[in-house]
């Protein structure tokens, strides 16, 4: 079989790659217009869209809301999936399998479904705080992110060499914190970035668990587009590509993007 | 008997480290979706009276299968596409390839309230497309293209494309090269070693690329939501209505049962058929 892809094939996908790249142009063109209303080709250049984001205090009061949220919601997943993925692979043939599965679940059940439960059953149910309920739902859909590339990495690691260190009397916990997990920081590095966008991007869990006061970015960008439909939006949406971009250009530096698509 | 109190010590060991996450999963995860579904079951007219009254909404039944038609068209052009692309990308010399799949991660780790607010700037009343079709004089009058099943499945596939591709791409570079080769050098066209060789070799692939997308596509709320508004109302969003604005609650748990039950059906149907018509397990 020859190497190269029918022609049609190549003008079929690079189609889909324009298809995929040109709304994300339009919505920087449109961030970046002088007018009132969204246009694109942008008509006159400015940056004042930009500067209205942080002029509406919605706007200000939920982007922190959502870095707290992503940035605690993921280091609690950190704390509770790296000794559960760790697990998983050190004591693989006494745990049973489903063990596995459970922590997938998150994704596996709709999210909008996972958010409304957390909203009838234990905010409403126990009257915990909103922000308490929102860092809960953030937490538990991240969590399969954190289990499953940590564990990927725990795949290739040579426990042996744990086996070594505690056997010439190494306490464990103190082998697992200088031999297991500098072994496996790239993953763990990894499943910092995916949770964290994750939980940045996040709508159905939210959507549930928000209230007077506290809100999360997308929800706020929900509601301002059904609203007003001016170039606000647009420069929201780019300031959130550059924070991937540059998320995405340090998982680049560190481990090389093959990874992510693994 | 040292070493059998070795192993059990070892087996509690793991099952103390898996613990906070297990609780984590049942308590907040299990827990409140089980209390959610058994509440249906607990109405006063009857055990399956919000349901009965679901499916006698001629409404609602219609946003169920409405639901349901547009995640089966997203999934159908998703895996068309993305089967296509995803061929290309894995034939694709090195640096080019990676440059490919860096172009098909981002737009997935954009987040999806972004990807469907592009389509409204493109597919508004006085959108991007409908000032290029007066411009070059296609059309006299704006097309009615928002809030429409087809401007919905486009946000969609928008939304999917990228996933099927990734996964995808990772099915064909499991495929040895040795079979393909084999097969070209015993004398099968370039034509037959796609459909009689590679093909069948990506089905579960396939099947695992459908179900990402199909579940996925019919729980989304966002985009349905921004491109098809209540003309083109959901499972998801009717979901978001029942108890949000009308405070429904009975109603709101009875879609959440709906959603969850198709879902999880789905899934492991389709794993169970993925595993059974795999030529290459062991």
């Amino acid at each position: 079989m020859s190497d190269r892809p029918h022609f049609l094939l190549i003008a079929v996908a690079a189609l889909v790659y324009l298809f995929l790249m040109l709304p994300l142009v339009i919505v920087v063109g449109a961030a970046l217009s002088d007018t009132t209303y969204l246009t694109f080709p942008p008509q006159g250049l400015s940056l004042r869209w930009f500067e209205n984001i942080f002029e509406i205090s919605a706007f200000r009061r939920t982007i922190i809301t959502s870095l707290q949220i992503a940035l605690l919601g993921t280091l609690i997943a950190l704390l509770i999936g790296i000794p559960a993925a760790y697990a998983l692979n050190r004591f693989r043939i006494e745990l049973p399998k489903w063990l596995g599965t459970l922590f997938v679940l998150p994704i596996l059940v709709p999210e909008i479904v996972f958010g409304f439960a957390l909203l009838k059953s234990f905010t409403v149910g126990t009257g915990a705080p909103i922000f308490l309920s929102l860092l809960i739902g953030h937490t538990l859909i991240v969590l399969p992110y954190v289990v499953r590339v940590i564990s990927a990495s725990l795949a290739s690691f040579d426990f042996s060499i744990e086996e070594a260190a505690i056997s010439l009397g190494s306490a464990p916990v103190k082998t697992f914190f200088t031999i297991v997990l500098p072994n496996v920081r790239a993953g763990v590095i990894a499943a910092f970035i995916l949770a964290f966008i994750t939980s940045l991007n996040d709508v159905s869990v939210s959507l549930f668990l928000t209230g007077p006061g506290i809100s999360t970015l997308p929800i706020q960008i929900l509601a301002h587009v059904e609203q007003f439909f001016d170039p606000t939006v647009a420069s929201v949406s780019v300031l959130l590509m550059f924070l991937t971009v540059a998320v995405m250009a340090v998982v680049e530096r560190t481990l090389g993007l093959t990874f992510l698509a693994k | 008997m040292t070493s059998r109190r070795f192993w059990r010590r070892n087996g509690a060991t793991g099952w103390a480290l898996t613990a906070p996450a297990t609780l984590a999963v049942v308590g907040f995860l299990i827990v409140p979706i089980a209390a959610v579904i058994a509440g249906t079951f607990t109405d006063p007219r009857g055990v399956f009276a919000p349901y009965i009254s679901y499916f006698n909404s001629g409404f609602r039944t219609t946003v169920l299968f409405r639901t349901l038609q547009i995640s089966a068209l997203t999934t159908i052009i998703s895996l068309i596409f993305g089967f296509m692309t995803a061929y290309v990308v894995s034939r694709a010399p090195g640096k080019l390839k990676s440059l490919l799949i860096v172009a098909a991660v981002f737009p997935l780790l954009t987040g999806v309230v972004v990807r469907a607010f592009a389509w409204l700037i493109i597919l508004g009343r006085n959108g991007i497309l409908n000032q290029t079709l007066l411009g070059l004089g296609v059309i006299n009058e704006p097309l009615e293209m928002l809030y429409t099943q087809g401007a919905v499945v486009v946000g969609m596939v928008y939304l999917f494309v990228p996933l099927m591709v990734l996964s995808l791409v990772g099915v064909l570079e499991n495929i040895p090269k040795d079979v393909l080769q084999a097969s070209s050098s015993l004398g099968a066209s370039p034509m037959a070693t796609f459909w009689q060789v590679l093909l069948p070799l990506a089905v579960p692939g396939l099947i695992v690329g459908a179900v990402l997308v199909f579940t996925g596509s019919f729980t989304a709320y966002a985009t349905p939501q921004l491109l098809g508004g209540e003309r083109q109302t959901v499972l998801a969003t009717l979901l978001q209505q029942r108890a949000m604005v009308s405070f429904d609650w009975v109603g709101a748990s009875t879609i959440a049962a709906i959603m969850t039950v198709i879902t999880i059906t789905i899934v492991l149907a389709m794993s169970h058929i993925a595993r059974r018509i795999n030529p290459m397990a062991t």
